[in-house]
């Protein structure tokens, strides 16, 4: 296929992805933001899902002062942002339009829909749209791409880029979701162990849909280790690292075969999985998890650019 | 509906009071059909249309890009002996067309011969001297000629003018074709209609048996579009899915070697066939336009080393220019040595002084188009402007007369429509697409243009003109 | 005359292109008043392609030139030797197919102004026509331009050096063009390389002329420059509508890299060596 239109396909599921983490980014924020003064304040939480988001520095130059208003309008509405929702739903169906008839009907649909209905929310009034709203719009909508994408579309290398573009996307969210614990930690580390620290931890365990899964597979206290083990190492778990590595390492294999040539890409993914194997829980409080889930984003941005290096440019090799 | 006697436009359903044959089928559906029904068939054709994505954007008027072009569900119907003259006619146009390209890109005999002059032609801008020797593979310029016609009786068609670069609109006539079939399966029972559905495997064909020398085995065959901001990005999709081949940007291919190739997951793959759906200044930075950000630097090279076909060839404009177009009957003669079969327009070029005079005095009386103008712009419509506009326009035509020619304002004919009251006759036009290759192909139907307006004789859909299905009669 | 030539051209790219495509227009026109003895065209770069070599319909011989990144310096070097004749810049015995009237349009660069129109028409009242009027128009540039490096740039249309007065032998051949194109005359842009100027000086740059379309002769070429015809010091390369055009390097890189140009030219009497 096109290297372009692989392309394409790869970029409308990171864009999926992406407005999804900051749905949950929000969701994470505004949680947060309800529990009472703590050393930091309520400013703090909105900080920390800035820096998790990426976007620290855009939002201070635009906005200043980091309240939940203008947070939602960054991280939501506005379009100079290029990862806010309103960006990644516009970008993704630009980018659906571009391969339109690589998509099916019902991924068109959904995508365009979406695309549709966000311009109807810009022409309403904020104060009718409370963010959970937003939020919940946000993940129903990239789960209806997503599902209109697994029950119809056709399972030949188009499919593995568009899997290989959500894995890796989706593994760069879930190392960002859990640095926020790391913002919010920052200032106090005594809290750790306590009741502020506990109620965190549950946020981001509700942010990523994952209450009930936690509780089934490891019950009890939510300790940080069983957090890390269940976000980072846990292939039972959907938004794991390893499950992403996982996910993308398979569709890998699948090109390879369907090709039948491996690539650099293959050995990166591999070289990542293996990583993951190895580690244990310990590993990453030694390194410490900042740093381990920023080392972790960078090597699954560099796969992606080995990926994209390897199938999406079309480098020139003429036989 | 009931026809207006005196009316001096031919309305092709009637011959008198009597139903003419082709449109007999159609006689007891349209007048025993329901307005609710109506109604609700015309909401679904739209709805069909928008979910398909079939859209049309104009330049520089603005609004939304997502434009549908009004559809007409009554059809456009000619009987089997009308479309063997048309087509024998059509096929001749563009035999001739190419032979005249391929002339003046190589000996020129036509000029030398003093049967049209040697400026009209060279000092064209749309003359390249980049391919002046060039002779394409099996001798053809032009592939895709969309020719349009209009009639203004039983037996006169004429030429209005031809389309030897990439015209657009085929993918109308398909998407008109699928849903009156969608909609009234009925009526495709009842009338024994000619079938378009084979053009988009024609067309691969036509593509593939012009393949360079150089290609040994199936040719691969692409579209190369300026990209999907472009108005005609949907119809540039749809054939390249109909014909199953990759639909490429500039940017997916490069030149190496001695060829083009086209970046894949797979790693690059030689392209053998471009149907290119962007005009020459932009398809080679390297050769034209170095500006141009849509093509790919060095395919002039690799065209000109006998690499790569390019469709239409570049420089295939030289034939299609308003000004030639006079000339297309000198052509048929000269290089065919037959009569034309389909008649041109009446042409006046205000390039030549006693013509320009004529059109001078009589603008209120005729059709005054820009040479190098398309989509109905830059047009003056004599019967119908105001006093102002005429004198606007002769001031222009007084400023730059070699811009202008003139046409007398045909008496087109008109098709029943379905309009706000019920049905009424509205003028129309036809496109149909002759496909020259190695044979030359013309699937029986087209694309029929409507001024919805009342009165209106301007069938551009950029002017409000809409579209309908248009049935050839089988034998 | 036997002239030797050695000519490098070397584009630096910093940082480095990730990709460069040329089309090379550099071999010696085939017609009475050239005989090629040994002529090479090499390319110093790493991972070279070259290929789509082709005869275009203005007889030149042109070659596509792929470089695959990273490309830090490309080198073309040419090198070779040429009889020459001196056929008063008569082009005799050149096969092509552009039809002369093909030459009446102009570009951007060769566009007439008033000015230009009126100074072509003056030389036409005073010359009537034919080869006199192309003498008349060539000799009407020479005075109306001053060859002067350095007052203009590649991109300085005809009517904008006539207005600045100087130039150098591009804008002279440009305005040359337009003017002969007012006088309804074909004209076209040459370049090549000449030996050394008529006052002995050695020229270092490649060089450019005009070429006009003389009924009965054909096409001759002029060099308002050196106010004369093309001689047996003169080696003629390839033409086109203006310089763009005739360019003997046409290429595009990608990538961000700024270019740096070095150019190391010799045109030498072979027999003195």
């Amino acid at each position: 296929m096109l290297s372009r239109t692989a392309a394409n396909l790869f970029w409308i599921a990171r864009y999926i992805e992406r407005a999804e983490t900051n749905a949950r980014l929000l969701e994470v924020g505004a949680r947060n933001a309800l529990l009472p003064n703590t050393g930091g304040g309520y400013r703090n939480e909105w900080d920390s899902v800035l820096a998790a988001s990426g976007t620290a520095s855009a939002f201070r130059d635009k906005y200043g002062e980091a309240v939940q208003r203008n947070i939602e309008t960054h991280m939501f509405f506005d379009t100079d942002n290029p990862s806010s929702i309103a960006s990644c739903i516009t970008g993704a169906r630009e980018n659906g339009r571009i391969v339109r008839t690589a998509l099916t009907g019902q991924v068109w649909d959904a995508l365009n829909t979406a695309f549709q209905e966000l311009q109807d929310f810009a022409r309403t009034e904020r104060s009718r749209l409370p963010l959970s709203d937003l939020t919940d719009w946000t993940l129903r909508t990239t789960s209806l791409i997503r599902g209109a994408g697994l029950a119809t579309q056709l399972r030949n290398d188009g499919y593995d880029f568009t899997n290989i573009g959500h894995y890796l996307e989706r593994a760069d969210s879930t190392a960002r979701l859990l640095d926020v614990k790391y913002y919010v930690l920052l200032p106090e580390v005594s809290f750790v162990g306590s009741g502020l620290d506990n109620y965190q931890w549950r946020t981001l365990l509700r942010a990523m849909s994952a209450q009930r899964a936690f509780s089934w597979v490891y019950g009890g206290e939510i300790t940080a280790s069983k957090m890390v083990d269940f976000f980072v190492f846990n292939p039972m778990s959907p938004r794991s690292l390893m499950s992403s590595a996982e996910g993308a390492l398979s569709h890998l294999e699948r090109l390879a075969r369907s090709y039948g040539r491996s690539t650099p890409a293959q050995n990166a993914a591999r070289a990542l999985v293996e990583q993951l194997q190895r580690m244990t829980i310990e590993d990453v409080f030694d390194e410490g998890l900042h740093e381990f889930l920023t080392r972790i984003v960078g090597e699954v941005d560099a796969l992606a650019s080995v990926v994209s290096g390897t199938y999406l440019s079309g480098v020139a090799r003429c036989d | 509906m009931s026809q207006n006697p005196i009316s001096r436009y031919f309305n092709e359903m009637y011959q008198g009071d009597a139903v003419r044959p082709p449109y007999r089928g159609l006689e007891d559906w349209s007048r025993d059909m329901p307005a609710e029904f109506r109604d609700m068939k015309q909401s679904e054709a739209e709805a069909l249309f928008r979910r398909i994505g079939i859209t049309f954007a104009v330049y520089g008027e603005g609004g939304s890009p997502d434009r549908l072009i009004p559809f007409d569900m009554f059809p456009r119907v000619f009987a089997a002996d009308e479309w063997y003259r048309l087509e024998r006619g059509i096929k001749q146009r563009a035999r001739a067309l190419n032979a005249f390209l391929v002339d003046v890109y190589g000996r020129g005999e036509i000029v030398k011969a003093g049967r049209i002059p040697g400026r009209l032609v060279y000092q064209n801008e749309a003359y390249e001297t980049a391919v002046c020797g060039i002779v394409p593979p099996k001798g053809v310029y032009s592939h895709i000629v969309g020719i349009d016609l209009v009639r203004t009786g039983p037996d006169e068609f004429f030429v209005l003018e031809d389309n030897c670069r990439t015209p657009s609109g085929v993918s109308y006539m398909l998407e008109n074709r699928e849903i009156m079939m969608r909609m009234f399966p009925q009526l495709f029972q009842e009338n024994r209609i000619a079938p378009v559905e084979t053009y988009p495997g024609l067309l691969k064909r036509t593509l593939a048996s012009v393949a360079p020398k150089k290609c040994d085995g199936e040719p691969r065959v692409v579209i190369l579009t300026p990209g999907h901001f472009n108005s005609a990005y949907y119809e540039h999709s749809f054939l390249a899915d109909m014909m199953g081949v990759e639909l490429v940007e500039g940017q997916d291919l490069f030149v190496e070697g001695d060829f083009c190739w086209m970046r894949t997951t797979e790693g690059p793959k030689k392209v053998d066939v471009i149907y290119r759906r962007l005009d020459d200044p932009f398809i080679d930075p390297l050769c034209f336009r170095p500006d141009s950000m849509l093509g790919v630097p060095g395919l002039m090279n690799v065209y000109r080393s006998g690499g790569v076909s390019i469709c239409s060839a570049p420089g295939a404009g030289v034939a299609d220019d308003k000004a030639i177009y006079t000339y297309v009957p000198d052509m048929i003669r000269f290089y065919l040595g037959e009569e034309p079969i389909l008649k041109n327009v009446p042409t006046w070029q205000c390039a030549k002084k006693d013509d320009c005079k004529y059109v001078l005095e009589n603008l209120g009386e005729l059709v005054v188009k820009e040479v190098h103008g398309s989509g109905g712009y830059g047009m003056l419509v004599g019967p119908r402007a105001t006093q102002s506009e005429i004198e606007l326009f002769a001031a222009k035509i007084r400023e730059r007369p070699e811009n202008y020619i003139a046409q007398p304002t045909l008496a087109l004919s008109t098709c029943p429509t379905f309009v706000e009251e019920g049905i009424a006759p509205r003028h129309v036009d036809l496109r149909p697409y002759c496909l020259v290759g190695e044979q030359i192909e013309l699937v029986p139907g087209g694309l029929t243009r409507v001024a919805l307006t009342e009165g209106s004789l301007v069938v551009n859909s950029s002017q409000g003109g809409g579209v309908k299905d248009t049935w050839v009669m089988a034998e | 005359m036997r002239l030797k030539v050695s000519h490098s051209t070397s584009y630096s790219y910093e940082p480095a292109k990730s990709g460069l495509i040329q089309s090379l227009r550099m071999w010696p026109s085939v017609y009475a008043g050239q005989k090629i003895i040994d002529w090479r065209v090499d390319i110093d770069a790493p991972s070279v392609r070259r290929g789509a070599s082709f005869r275009d319909g203005a007889g030149d011989l042109i070659e596509t030139v792929v470089i695959r990144g990273p490309v830090e310096q490309v080198t073309v070097r040419v090198s070779g030797e040429v009889e020459t004749q001196d056929l008063s810049g008569i082009l005799r015995g050149h096969v092509e197919k552009v039809p002369p009237l093909a030459y009446l349009r102009a570009s951007r660069m060769t566009r007439a102004d008033p000015a230009l129109a009126e100074l072509s028409a003056d030389v036409i009242a005073s010359t009537g026509g034919g080869l006199d009027a192309a003498h008349g128009l060539a000799a009407a540039v020479a005075e109306a331009i001053t060859y002067q490096p350095g007052e203009t740039e590649s991109d300085t249309t005809a009517a904008e050096a006539l207005a600045l007065g100087r130039g150098v032998c591009q804008d002279q051949a440009h305005a040359l063009i337009a003017m002969a194109h007012c006088a309804d005359m074909p004209a076209r842009y040459v370049t090549g390389y000449l030996h050394a100027t008529a006052d002995g000086t050695l020229h270092q740059a490649s060089h450019a002329w005009a070429e006009i379309h003389v009924d009965g002769l054909g096409w001759v070429g002029f060099d308002p420059a050196n106010r004369c015809c093309p001689n047996d010091l003169y080696i003629r390369l390839g033409s086109g509508h203006d310089a763009a055009g005739a360019a003997p390097i046409r290429g595009m890189a990608t990538g961000q890299g700024a270019e740096t140009l070095a150019v190391d030219l010799h045109v030498l009497d072979a027999s003195q060596q």
